[in-house]
């Protein structure tokens, strides 16, 4: 299953939401094109919304890493939503479950940007 | 187009790939089938998936440098007691040693190099070799289900090179 990526407003927070697997090819590229895009538009309070997720190998972790450094380097925030138990699982042997912020909830997400 | 050359008896299965991307999800798809058919679960099947698809990685992007004019040689042998996979490339090989350790302060925000640490995490044994090839020949393994201390519990016991879980070369 490829990866798709929409997004949304909610006040000045873009929500992300992405679907399928985030993997070496097009989703990694997919991932990376969408924050571009995102930051080229001067979005810099990103939510990325994985609930829809439930695969990301190696790549994709990397990606969501070039993500997180691009946007901060921006000066904005990304932050991540509704993690799957695999994809939980792999943040968290990996270490950077505790280098994302992670919500449960969408509303409190959003209202913990600045 | 994917050049595959398959060689299949009861136990034994060898498959040689093409330096693509389309080959990691063609040896993740394969190993996925002879996993299941072992009787591995969800969870088990997951991981070995995984390991396959990074270690194919590794060769994909470290080991051939993403060359299209040299092979990934992929093998799986199902004995009586575990499932056992090789990944071998046409590279120049490298040394577990060599490679840094993802879990490093100063590589935690890494875009890459986390496939081996992986590997190590979710198979019951994990090494690298020098292949035939001249390349490095991942070898890694997985206890059927039923077999003494099958289903590990996901933690690395590397029979080989450090201990410390390590970037892909």
């Amino acid at each position: 299953m490829s990866l798709h990526a929409t997004y949304r407003d909610s006040g000045d927070v873009t929500v992300v939401d992405l679907g399928g697997r985030i993997v070496l090819g097009d989703g990694s590229a997919l991932l990376r094109k969408t924050v571009r895009q995102l930051l080229d538009d001067n979005r810099t309070k990103i939510l990325i919304n994985l609930a829809d997720v439930n695969y990301i190998d190696s790549s994709g972790i990397g990606e969501l890493v070039h993500a997180y450094t691009s946007v901060k380097t921006r000066g904005g925030e990304l932050k991540l939503l509704h993690l799957t138990k695999k994809v939980r699982d792999l943040l968290q042997i990996t270490k950077l479950y505790t280098v994302f912020e992670v919500h449960s909830d969408e509303a409190s997400a959003v209202s913990s940007f600045r | 187009m994917t050049d595959e050359h398959m060689a299949q008896d009861s136990r034994h299965l060898e498959v040689v790939l093409d330096t693509q991307v389309e080959s990691v999800n063609l040896a993740e798809e394969m190993c996925l089938r002879v996993a299941e058919a072992a009787g591995f679960d969800e969870e088990m099947c997951y991981r070995i998936g995984m390991s396959v698809r990074e270690g194919v990685i590794n060769a994909f992007h470290y080991g051939n440098q993403e060359r299209p004019d040299k092979k990934i040689h992929l093998a799986v042998d199902l004995t009586p007691e575990k499932l056992v996979i090789h990944v071998m490339d046409e590279g120049k090989g490298f040394k577990l040693s060599d490679v840094p350790d993802p879990l490093a302060e100063e590589n935690i925000l890494s875009t890459s190099g986390r496939g081996i640490f992986l590997m190590r995490a979710f198979m019951d044994e994990f090494d690298v070799v020098p292949g035939t090839t001249g390349g490095a020949e991942i070898v890694m393994s997985k206890r059927l289900p039923g077999s003494d201390n099958g289903h590990g519990n996901g933690q690395s016991s590397s029979s080989g090179g450090d201990t410390a879980p390590q970037k892909n070369a």
